[in-house]
């Protein structure tokens, strides 16, 4: 083994991954291929809230190449119910939530029954031939209305709402009481918010095989959570989990979409078994967004209590938020992450969260980028710009005076977490330095007075976020179903090449690079020689798998762990080789040497001698392997400020970004590139939810933005070059000081977006636009009447023979 | 892709297009690069009984020049459109249309003739052929046929192509010297115009001999703001002369009679500075 040059960590690598993904090299779930496998057509619901009278599948039944049809008759026995491992309450009520709809179907695209078919093609022109009776029941979709119990998604629960959670400061022991604030505040104001419902967008659509061949059944899918499926398709069929066998291979994104067990999953698992053959399922883009989980859709109640010098004394939440028609793995938790978050990065005396979660005939609603904390931040970065409106104070000189000085940490907040580390200033001083934030303020004074057609903003997004999910202790206490530790195990092989196994289950973010660079730097070997394997249970036997910026923080400090215990038994062992006392042993880039002598092992020699096993120190096991589990003690806060510079061109309500800066300090950072990578495209889907992205519904209940024509995804080409850098204060939580970058991004930008677009037209009499800010949003906010909901604007191509939703 | 079962048909002459048509009869479609009926195979929102794939019919690709007009063959790809020189010198607005369609990939297979046969409202080389007095010149059963743009597009989806008809040509007036401009409003790069106003305008001898303008995705077909065009014809384009012509591009209150205002004044005024 030779010592590597320079330290991995740090280096901005190209990722070792990207080869075979962009040549087309890999393997997705839909490229399995076994011998005798079936296909699974899935019919899917055409109306939001229905009564199934009659399901006749005669037809389809005798239809070329159809194995069976199955209806949720069928499977009534066997399915058993969705898991939801996030019970909030102790009340909570949580509606059967069967794969295959039985008797009735409470969201347009439930699944109602399956076509099994030699090929995919029999199986879809099966589907046609399915004739289903519906007797309509009254379709819930607004969160108000659904709130009144008039007409319910579950009559059998008797009432919409799934569960109420509260956190108190006063009750908490963490701050004052908010009523006792906002009665003696000097200022009080009040804003509702709406998030709207957005849709995960991955680019791979989930695809699942099932093989119960050689007394195993071996599940492919495109999925976050490999672990996680594994132990909960073991809970729901009975099916020992020593007999399951869960694979994710390369998988095309998920952005917490793929942070689910999934009907498809169980039911492809139910006809793999039923019929003893493989089976595939692979979705359509539109099927995708009809069934596949749909994130954020909250309305947000804030009321914010201040004195006249912008002193921040209370902030009272009340949030709604819509669960869709059933609870989905985390759906109910998604809104409780949040409410650690509210208070951001304020000192604020007292805080209120209260979060009621509602039933309405949509798809279920869970996790999606940053789950529940954009929607935190977003609120309170909006209230904070109102508050500086009210008191005619520069929006950035209100927060500062509220913001946790960095001398102040660790800092227990509000809320109750304990920040450990962070400098708010510095992020903030920087982000200034690079936007140009006096001249921009400058620029847009000037377009302000000359009454310019395009008007200048400037929108300012301070953040942290709780991330490294999750100190297990935590988990426990919040009644999540799971722990928050993470695993690593590594093999030194004879040959001196090193293989490293994961319990995150990577999904586009490139772990095999970066855990390849700890690695690599801890025990002095080539990059190259390093191979990460994930996403197999059997390889990774258990793992928690990749979502909540948890796998470098979490994982990455398991993966440490582990390397450290080779390292031990390997000084161990070359002290014995060299006949030394171990405390005179030294380790430096990658050998062993005796202090003060030319005596030297390289580690491969020492790992070799363990495998031989020829001549070992009395006791000492043969072989140089180790497995390493973390749990943290506390979360870790990334955070940052995000500056944001939008030209409104007021004769058209059309939004452009001219400039966008983004600081971020995320700890110590092993790849810069991968880092950057994180930060664009977290950006990205931020400014999605500001500008464009939007799930839509006709009154019925339809998704009406069903296709990428009508729901609006940008690209490179509507996106302007960011300006990026990093202030680092390392986490004080784990080893490597990494504090997670998977979703500040998103976190961030949709608030800087909002706030600079409010910025660029307040002085003209507007003073709220509803997100997506689409052209005709603006446009109608310009000419002083009430926002009339964008998106009925008449529209072409595939949008207008189907949907109108996102046109506009 | 799972579409609906359809038979595929691959013809090597335009008459023997022709025959297919007429044998497959009302529920047989044309293929030409697919940029919208591929999707809409796609989730089965149309289910034809054959396809006929008139890809390979090559004297349907490409410009030829033809006196005072330009040919343009139905399967010329918007690519080829793009840097065909005769367009560039003879049918400017045409160039900086087919510019703004979709995006490179889309533009290699999408085709100039499929898009107007398609009369997707929101579709960008409706307004510029009904600017310009394009005539196409179809081929059916009966033998050939030419229809004026402004009779060609009937309504949403819809032509006066009649199911056993094929476009051949479409022949586009020379425009020799003529600037223009394209203004169009999309949300993302990739989404179809809100509004977009395709405008070419002559100038001779500081004033404005004639005027083009021609409106997308303000009505079930494109519109021709002929209004706007008398408004402009012997004015000198000045700043006022285009404001005031622009505002006889809609008369409604809407944001769509808005923005065809707003964008009409924009692509003039970028039109006379070209």
């Amino acid at each position: 083994m030779t010592a590597t040059a320079e330290p991995e960590v740090g280096k901005a690598r190209l990722r070792k991954e990207d080869a075979r993904l962009i040549t087309g090299q890999t393997r997705w779930t839909d490229n399995l291929q076994l011998t005798g496998m079936l296909h699974m057509a899935v019919l899917r619901s055409p109306v939001a809230h229905a009564r199934i009278t009659n399901i006749d599948v005669s037809r389809a039944t005798s239809m070329p190449g159809v194995a069976v049809v199955l209806t949720g008759e069928d499977l009534a026995a066997e399915q058993g119910s969705l898991p939801c491992a996030w019970p909030i309450t102790e009340d909570m009520k949580s509606p059967p939530a069967p794969a295959l709809a039985v008797d009735q179907v409470n969201f347009a695209g439930e699944a109602v029954a399956l076509v099994i078919a030699d090929s995919a093609y029999h199986a879809a022109d099966a589907l046609e031939a399915i004739d289903v009776d519906y007797e309509d029941l009254p379709v819930v979709l607004d969160l108000e209305v659904a709130l009144r119990d008039n007409d319910l998604v579950h009559p059998d629960l008797g009432t919409n709402k799934s569960a109420t959670w509260i956190f108190d400061s006063a009750e908490a022991g963490a701050g004052t009481d908010v009523e006792a604030e906002i009665a003696a505040a000097e200022v009080v104001i009040e804003r509702t918010f709406r998030q709207q419902r957005l849709i995960p967008a991955f680019m791979e659509p989930r695809s699942v095989v099932v093989d119960s061949s050689a007394g195993m059944f071996t599940v492919w899918s495109a999925t976050q959570i490999p672990h996680i499926l594994r132990w909960m398709l073991s809970a729901v069929t009975g099916i020992s989990e020593s007999k399951l066998r869960v694979i994710a291979p390369d998988v095309g994104g998920g952005f917490g979409g793929k942070l689910q067990v999934t009907p498809e999953e169980l039911l492809c698992l139910l006809v793999a078994r039923r019929m003893g053959r493989p089976v595939k399922w692979t979705e359509t883009r539109t099927e995708s967004m009809l069934s596949a989980h749909h994130g954020r859709d909250q309305l947000q109640k804030i009321t914010l209590a201040a004195r006249r010098d912008g002193t921040v004394t209370g902030l009272k939440v009340e949030l709604l938020a819509d669960m869709g028609a059933y609870l989905r793995l985390v759906t109910p938790g998604v809104p409780i992450l949040g409410a650690f978050m509210f208070n951001s990065i304020y000192k604020f005396a007292a805080y209120r969260f209260v979060c009621t979660n509602v039933f309405t005939n949509k798809v279920p609603t869970d996790a999606y980028r940053g789950a529940g904390r954009p929607e935190a931040t977003f609120a309170i970065e909006r209230m904070m710009d109102e508050l500086a409106v009210e008191l005619d104070i520069e929006p950035m000189k209100i927060r500062e005076k509220n913001w946790i000085k960095h001398e102040e940490f660790p800092f227990t907040t509000v809320a109750g977490l304990t920040y450990d580390s962070g400098n708010y200033e510095a992020a903030t001083a920087r982000a200034m330095e690079l936007f140009g934030y006096d001249d921009m303020r400058e620029e847009q004074a000037r377009r302000r007075a000359d009454g310019s057609t395009v008007q200048l903003g400037i929108g300012i997004s301070t953040y942290t976020e709780m991330c490294g999910l999750a100190p297990s202790r935590v988990l426990g206490a919040l009644r999540y179903g799971a722990g928050g530790w993470e695993t690593a195990s590594i093999r030194m092989l004879p040959t001196g090449k090193v293989e490293v196994i994961t319990g995150t289950s990577p999904h586009g973010q490139g772990h095999e690079t970066v855990w390849s660079q700890i690695v690599a730097d801890r025990l002095g070997v080539p990059f190259e020689d390093i191979e990460v394997l994930h996403g197999d249970t059997a390889t990774s036997h258990k793992g928690m798998d990749s979502y909540g910026s948890r796998s470098l923080a979490v994982g990455g400090t398991a993966l440490v762990q582990a390397a450290d215990k080779v390292l031990a038994k390997a000084r161990t062992l070359a002290a014995h080789m060299m006949e030394c006392d171990e405390a005179d042993v030294e380790f430096a880039s990658g050998s062993f040497s005796v202090r003060g002598t030319s005596t030297v092992r390289a580690l491969g020699d020492v790992v070799l001698a363990a495998h031989v096993a020829h001549d070992l120190p009395e006791g000492m096991e043969p072989g140089m392997d180790a497995d390493a589990t973390f749990d943290p003690d506390n979360f870790s806060y990334p955070h940052g400020t995000h500056l944001c510079a939008t030209e409104v061109d007021t004769e058209t309500g059309m939004v452009k970004i001219v400039r966008y800066v983004a600081v971020d300090d995320v700890g110590t950072v092993v790849n810069p590139l991968i880092v950057d990578g994180q930060v664009h495209g977290g950006l990205a889907q931020g400014i999605a939810q500001a500008l464009y992205e939007e799930a839509t519904h006709d009154e019925m209940g339809t998704l009406t933005s069903a296709t990428f024509a009508d729901y609006l995804v940008p690209s490179a080409a509507d996106l302007p070059a960011f300006l990026t850098d990093r202030t680092t204060t390392p986490a004080t939580s784990n080893p490597l000081g990494a504090k997670g970058v998977g979703e500040a991004g998103t976190i961030a930008s949709t608030p800087a977006v909002v706030n600079s677009v409010l910025d660029a037209v307040r002085h003209l009499g507007v003073r709220d636009i509803e997100m997506p800010m689409s052209p005709e949003r603006v446009w109608t906010a310009l000419q002083g009447r009430p926002d009339e909901g964008a998106g009925e604007v008449a529209a072409g191509g595939l949008g207008s023979i189907d949907a109108q939703g996102g046109q506009s | 892709m799972i579409p609906a079962e359809f038979k595929y048909l691959f013809p090597s002459s335009v008459d023997e297009a022709v025959r297919m048509l007429a044998e497959e009869g009302e529920d047989a479609k044309v293929i030409a690069g697919g940029q919208s009926l591929v999707p809409v195979l796609r989730m089965r929102l149309a289910a034809p009984t054959a396809l006929i794939d008139i890809g390979g019919l090559t004297e349907l690709t490409g410009v030829r020049d033809d006196g005072d007009s330009l040919l343009i063959g139905a399967m010329t790809t918007h690519y080829e459109v793009q840097r065909d020189h005769l367009v560039h010198d003879h049918a400017l607005l045409l160039k900086l249309v087919t510019d703004t369609i979709a995006d490179p990939q889309i533009r290699h297979r999408g085709t100039f003739g499929g898009s107007l046969c398609h009369a997707d409202p929101a579709g960008d080389l409706l307004a510029p052929a009904l600017a310009l007095d394009a005539v196409m010149i179809i081929a059916g059963p009966g033998g050939r046929r030419e229809v004026p743009a402004s009779e060609f597009f009937v309504d949403y989806f819809t032509t006066a192509l009649a199911p056993d008809e094929i476009l051949l040509d479409v022949r586009v007036p020379k425009h020799t010297g003529w600037s223009a401009h394209y203004e169009k409003l999309n949300r993302v790069a990739q989404a179809w115009s809100i509004v977009a106003v395709a405008a070419a305008v002559q100038v001779r001898d500081g004033a404005i001999s004639a005027a083009r303008v021609g409106l997308t995705n303000v009505g079930s077909g494109p519109v021709r703001a002929v209004d706007v065009e008398a408004a402009l014809v012997g004015q000198e384009p000045s700043a006022s002369v285009i404001s005031e012509a622009a505002l006889r591009a809609s008369t409604g209150d809407g944001y769509k009679d808005n923005l065809a205002r707003v964008l009409t004044g924009r692509a003039l005024t970028a039109a006379v500075a070209g």
